[in-house]
């Protein structure tokens, strides 16, 4: 229960200063522009983008600054705008085969055709600390190769000519959109995957790495890994045909699952799927293996870990939700807190007043 | 008609506000132009498809800005950009609307989208190339049996 209470304003808006301050730092240390936020620290601004579910480098840039850093606040942040922001309609769905490749590998097929483009990745570092980095030193331009024109075709889509593979299950009906129901289980996977699209990193690793680590195991390999651009497609009114509107960055990952078989199926490899906003492969490998691991019904397989269990995993991916609910703890309590202690009070003054054997057998 | 009026969308939509800015002022000054509607700034659901290409699937919103105008001789331009920018919405509507025109056409594409769609291609290929120098040549190593 919550009770209006008075005589706050004046210290929120010294603590509101006192946070402008505070986040400004030291007045001899220039700021930060949106620029800089965006351009150098550009896998926060997509991580933000990702989970606070709207592509806009600019505006989730400013949410990082807003937010000093804490990236559940910038997604919060984002999230709020957001729901300012008119819905205009349904992009045409992007295709990732067509995309405008900066990283593409697969662990699966060393001789893929369009090869292994490692692209600007963290792999193959050796994890030390730069000092270099500490200063601002010139840093040497890309190296240049002229690019052999190769195409770059979704490694699932080779395996899938021999039938070796699972086939993506076509489908024409409009896919659900959590925007606009409220969940209900058990869920469709286009609900599901909208759902973990936007979901919490840290809630998504934590559950992939629990299926590795054997709580309702898949057996994955990376198919294939890609990062890079693609085009956004729309319908709008006036003209009688879909317009291109620009570019935005995904990361997809195919996960390839160890196989299943029925009696009308040979067996084949099954499959996890992990579309995100931005560069951000982490997220997007975790989100295809706890994709996998909730499609365990499928399959026929038993759901007894915490990654196949769909409502425990999709009620608790939005972190914009969990902190709200965590954090909302250290709201005025008070009304609540004085019931419980009457209560307490009560109990104990009921325990001291019985008799020992009573107590005993209550205990008991 | 239609394809070559998309591939002007397109280009338009793709290069970056500034090479938009340089290729367009000139003429779209030179043009007025009267909002019929916008610029107003929204988004859309961008869409994929489960396993890349199966059923579609929400990931989430893209901010768009979108534009109509009206020229003098009555033609009417649209455009729509990802983000938030309502100065390039604008100009692109108005090409478009200009390169409806027959008689202004051979100039739009000549002064305007040529030198974008130039633009445009430089960019990705710079890219692929700095991409392309980070592909992976296997070889194998002389095995010992010999």
């Amino acid at each position: 229960m919550y009770v209006a209470v008075k005589g706050g304003e004046k210290a929120i808006d010294a603590a509101h200063r006192l946070l402008a301050d505070r986040r400004r730092g030291d007045r001899d240390v220039p700021a930060l522009s949106l620029e800089q936020i965006a351009g150098q620290l550009g896998l926060a601004v997509d991580r933000v983008m990702a989970e606070g579910s709207l592509f806009d480098p600019e505006l989730a840039a400013l949410a990082v600054k807003q937010s000093r850093g804490d990236l559940i606040e910038a997604i919060f942040l984002l999230r709020a705008y957001r729901t300012t922001l008119s819905r205009f309609g349904y992009a045409r769905p992007v295709d990732t085969a067509a995309m405008l490749i900066e990283r593409r590998i697969s662990a699966t097929f060393k001789d893929l055709p369009g090869g292994q483009l490692l692209g600007s990745t963290f792999d193959y570092t050796h994890r030390l600390l730069d000092p270099a980095l500490a200063t601002d030193e010139a840093v040497d331009a890309p190296d240049h190769r002229a690019g052999d024109g190769a195409a770059t075709p979704r490694v699932t889509d080779l395996l899938g000519d021999e039938g070796l593979i699972e086939p993506d299950a076509k489908g024409g009906a409009e896919p659900g959109d959590l925007t606009r129901i409220s969940p209900e289980f058990p869920m469709d996977r286009d609900l599901r995957l909208q759902a973990l699209a936007r979901g919490d990193e840290g809630w998504l690793l934590a559950l992939g790495y629990s299926t590795q680590r054997g709580y309702g195991r898949t057996h994955p390999f990376v198919g294939e890994i890609r990062i890079g651009e693609v085009e956004i497609e729309i319908d709008m009114p006036g003209l009688d045909f879909p317009v291109v509107a620009g570019r935005i960055r995904l990361t997809e990952c195919q996960m390839v699952n160890q196989f299943k078989g029925s009696a009308k199926e040979p067996p084949q490899f099954t499959r996890g799927y992990g579309l995100v906003f931005g560069q951000s492969e982490r997220k997007a490998m975790a989100m295809a293996l706890v994709d996998r691991a909730l499609r365990a019904r499928d399959f026929g397989e038993d759901v007894v870990a915490p990654a196949q269990d769909e409502e425990f995993v999709i009620a608790h991916c939005d972190n914009v939700q969990a902190t709200g609910f965590v954090e909302h703890l250290k709201l005025p309590h008070y009304v609540d807190f004085q019931a419980e202690l009457q209560l307490v009070r009560a109990m104990r003054a009921e325990w001291a007043s019985a008799p020992e054997d009573e107590r005993r057998e209550a205990a008991e | 008609m239609e394809a070559a009026r998309r591939r002007v969308h397109r280009i338009l939509a793709l290069a970056n506000a500034q090479a938009l800015r340089q290729a367009c002022a000139a003429i779209c000054d030179a043009t007025p132009a009267a909002m019929l509607r916008g610029p107003e700034t929204g988004m859309v659901m961008a869409r994929g498809r489960i396993g890349g290409s199966g059923a579609a699937f929400n990931i989430g919103d893209v901010s768009l800005t979108r534009a109509s105008v009206r020229l003098a001789n009555g033609a009417i331009g649209h455009a729509a950009h990802l983000g938030r920018d309502a100065g390039r919405v604008r100009l692109a509507a108005i090409v478009d609307a200009l390169w409806q025109d027959p008689e202004r056409r051979r100039e739009i594409e000549d002064r305007i989208v040529a030198p974008l769609e130039r633009f445009v291609e430089a960019r990705d290929a710079k890219l692929g190339g700095e991409v392309a120098a980070t592909k992976v040549d296997f070889f194998t190593l002389v095995r010992g049996e010999d």
